[in-house]
């Protein structure tokens, strides 16, 4: 395939009439794993809902594709089928609809078999360590902080996107849980090739995961690109030392 | 002012309806009171936001003879009910008593036929509370009496079916009675052609000491139906009255339900669902009447409305003074589904002890925006989102009902309608 990536090119995007990224670009390959980190306010959650398509996050300049195809003129569903997945950082809670309907009609739309989901679900809650017994809740509702993210992660392996927007996916995790979680996607880039765009505050993620590129988001865009070492450096020098130097 | 505009609802016809002597009195009792009953206005609260001003009373005839034509009506869905009756147009006719109902000595009958039939009337409420009760008391051709004898238990529900075929005004009552430490379920169906009817229906239910008794009731009716439905139950001490209502049919559907929890440590639950599409009005009314301590309500209504649908919650919590320790939780929320939907919630607390806990919540809004955002960035098209979101809303109702065929009957109803919806909105989009 040509063009195999995920590209954002000069993004825009406003929220409420203020805007919040004011250019920003980036190539995520597959396989890659990316890692935007950035203070508080500097647009991380922006970023990850305006490229699922949140109605309250306007793009107003610039633009994505997702091999080679326009993104931004996709309903939020269509981007999802297109093989983009978000992991959000506070899951929504869903009353009265099971994750096995959800993931069902996912399935159903992209034409593909359904009869398997339930089997497929159960492999990826073993595997994740997302006791089956949630698996009758419906969406969300009553799981845990860390419930919720295992559940996120087992979406993601069910769905089996291409690329991934992982929003603070390490927020409210326990150790084990992170662990599990950090471990699965880690498995999902060399297993599937999955390119991933990891958000995070926290270099803990990346014990497990391997990030290929690091990017400082500041003020609504990119400030600096770099290796893995720059995680080093932002422990050791913090945001603003960083970015000064 | 009187009711000068009943010219069709005469003596004669009321006098000529069956029964005994003590039900004539009745009637010809509540004939005479009709001269003094307000006729209902928007202006009054208790009918504020209905339709009631667009009907004219002046064109109306009471049904008054039995029906000859019996329509058929399918209830294999029920597997085993312990009894079935049918009404046709305010008539009883069918009356199925099994056998588990038949050991237990239930009484299901005319209540014409029982001797001491009087006093089933305003057992659960003394007054009629509308000109809709009046005329119901003065030209219901056939009362039904159910009474559930003291300690009988029925593990199967009597199931009530009834349906109206006719433009004349139709007055249908339902009486139940659930002796101390008794145990019933009635489904109550409502159904009617597709053809302009009025339909003023009475349900009056009296729960003894300790009985656990459920009503359901399916409003299914034909969509040029208007219906001014009275629910009125009294609740005795420590005693379970529990109603559950699915609104899906009719143009305009009014039910209005008084709860009075009268004896100490009764136990009230309302639970609804209603789905408004065309230009349907759901319109409901409760009363909770808190009288005696240590007594709880609970009431939870929830309704979708689309197309240029209408709905109309308004209830009252009431805690009299003697009412210490009572609990009372009222909420309403409605999902409005298209811009010229429009729903009205209005819960009300009248709160006359200290020593209570009540809560009232409503809300109407759209469907979630965050809700259907997450199911679609799973990859759930836009539609089918807001349909699992919409099954989702109504689950928690349907779960609810303590009868898995009325649970079976509401889900297909609500699917029925989501796929009428998705049918309109693909002929849209073409």
């Amino acid at each position: 395939m040509t063009n195999s990536s995920l590209v954002i090119e000069n993004l825009h995007v406003s929220v409420s009439g203020k805007e919040i990224l004011k250019g920003v670009n980036m190539e995520i390959r597959p396989g890659e794993v990316h890692v935007v980190m950035g203070p508080n306010g500097s647009g991380k959650s922006t970023l990850s809902y305006a490229l699922m398509g949140h109605p309250e996050y306007k793009v107003t300049d610039g633009q994505v594709t997702l091999d080679g195809q326009d993104l931004l003129s996709l309903p939020s569903w269509q981007r999802a089928q297109n093989g983009l997945f978000l992991c959000l950082q506070h899951p929504i809670e869903v009353p009265g609809v099971t994750l096995e309907s959800v993931l069902t009609e996912a399935a159903r739309a992209a034409g593909k078999e359904t009869d398997t989901i339930r089997k497929q679900m159960i492999e990826e809650a073993e595997t994740i360590g997302f006791e089956e017994k949630f698996l009758e809740r419906p969406l969300n509702v009553d799981l845990s902080g860390g419930e919720k993210k295992r559940n996120e992660t087992l979406q993601l392996g069910v769905l089996g996107a291409r690329y991934a927007v992982l929003d603070e996916i390490d927020s409210g995790l326990d150790v084990d849980a992170l662990a599990a979680v950090s471990q699965r996607i880690q498995d999902f880039t060399q297993e599937q090739n999955l390119g991933v765009l990891a958000i995070t505050h926290f270099s803990r993620l990346l014990e497990v995961l391997e990030p290929d590129h690091i990017h400082i988001l500041n003020d609504g865009s990119i400030q600096m690109t770099g290796g893995p070492e720059l995680v080093e450096r932002l422990e050791e020098e913090g945001y603003q030392g960083l970015l000064d130097n | 002012m009187g009711n000068s505009n009943l010219q069709g609802f005469t003596p004669t016809i009321s006098e000529s309806l069956p029964g005994p002597e003590w039900l004539n009195e009745i009637r010809n009792d509540a004939y005479t009171q009709l001269n003094e009953v307000e006729a209902p206005d928007t202006e009054e609260e208790v009918w504020r936001y209905s339709r009631v001003n667009e009907l004219n009373l002046s064109e109306l005839t009471p049904k008054s003879e039995r029906p000859e034509n019996l329509a058929s009506i399918p209830l294999d869905r029920f597997s085993s009910p312990s009894a079935i009756i049918v009404l046709q147009d305010g008539w009883i006719t069918n009356i199925t008593i099994g056998e588990e109902a038949e050991e237990a000595g239930i009484t299901i009958c005319p209540v014409g036929d029982l001797e001491d039939g009087a006093k089933y009337f305003g057992a659960a409420l003394e007054k009629p509370v509308d000109i809709f009760g009046y005329l119901n008391r003065a030209f219901g051709p056939e009362p039904l009496i159910v009474v559930v004898p003291k300690g009988t238990v029925l593990e199967n529900p009597i199931v009530i079916v009834s349906l109206t075929d006719t433009h004349e005004a139709v007055f249908p009552r339902i009486m139940v009675h659930c002796e101390e430490n008794s145990e019933a379920k009635v489904v109550e169906i409502q159904t009617s052609s597709n053809i302009e009817a009025v339909i003023s229906p009475v349900l009056e239910v009296k729960v003894g000491q300790a009985a656990r008794y459920s009503h359901c009731v399916v409003q299914n009716l034909g969509a040029q139906t208007w219906q001014f439905s009275h629910q009125a139950v009294d609740a005795g001490q420590d005693s379970t009255a529990e109603f559950f209502v699915a609104g899906l049919g009719g143009e305009y559907a009014r039910t209005r339900t008084d709860c009075r929890l009268t004896g100490r440590g009764a136990f009230s639950r309302i639970n609804a669902a209603y789905f408004g599409e065309d230009d349907q009005t759901m319109d409901f009314r409760t009363f909770q009447d808190h009288v005696s301590s240590d007594t709880t309500s609970d009431l939870l209504f929830k309704g979708a409305l689309s197309d240029s649908s209408r709905s109309i919650y308004s209830g009252l919590t009431k805690i009299r003074p003697d009412a210490s320790r009572t609990r009372a939780n009222q909420t309403n929320r409605n999902i409005k589904l298209d811009p010229e939907a429009w729903a009205e919630s209005i819960p009300n607390l009248e709160i006359e002890n200290n020593d209570v806990v009540c809560s009232h919540a409503s809300t109407v809004s759209p469907v979630d925006e965050n809700e259907l955002f997450y199911l679609e960035s799973r990859g759930v098209p836009t539609p089918v989102a807001e349909r699992l979101i919409l099954e989702g809303f109504f689950d928690e109702i349907v779960s609810s009902f303590p009868i898995n065929e009325v649970s079976e009957l509401l889900t297909e109803a609500i699917i029925g309608k989501l796929d009428r919806r998705t049918l309109n909105q693909e002929e849209g989009s073409e």
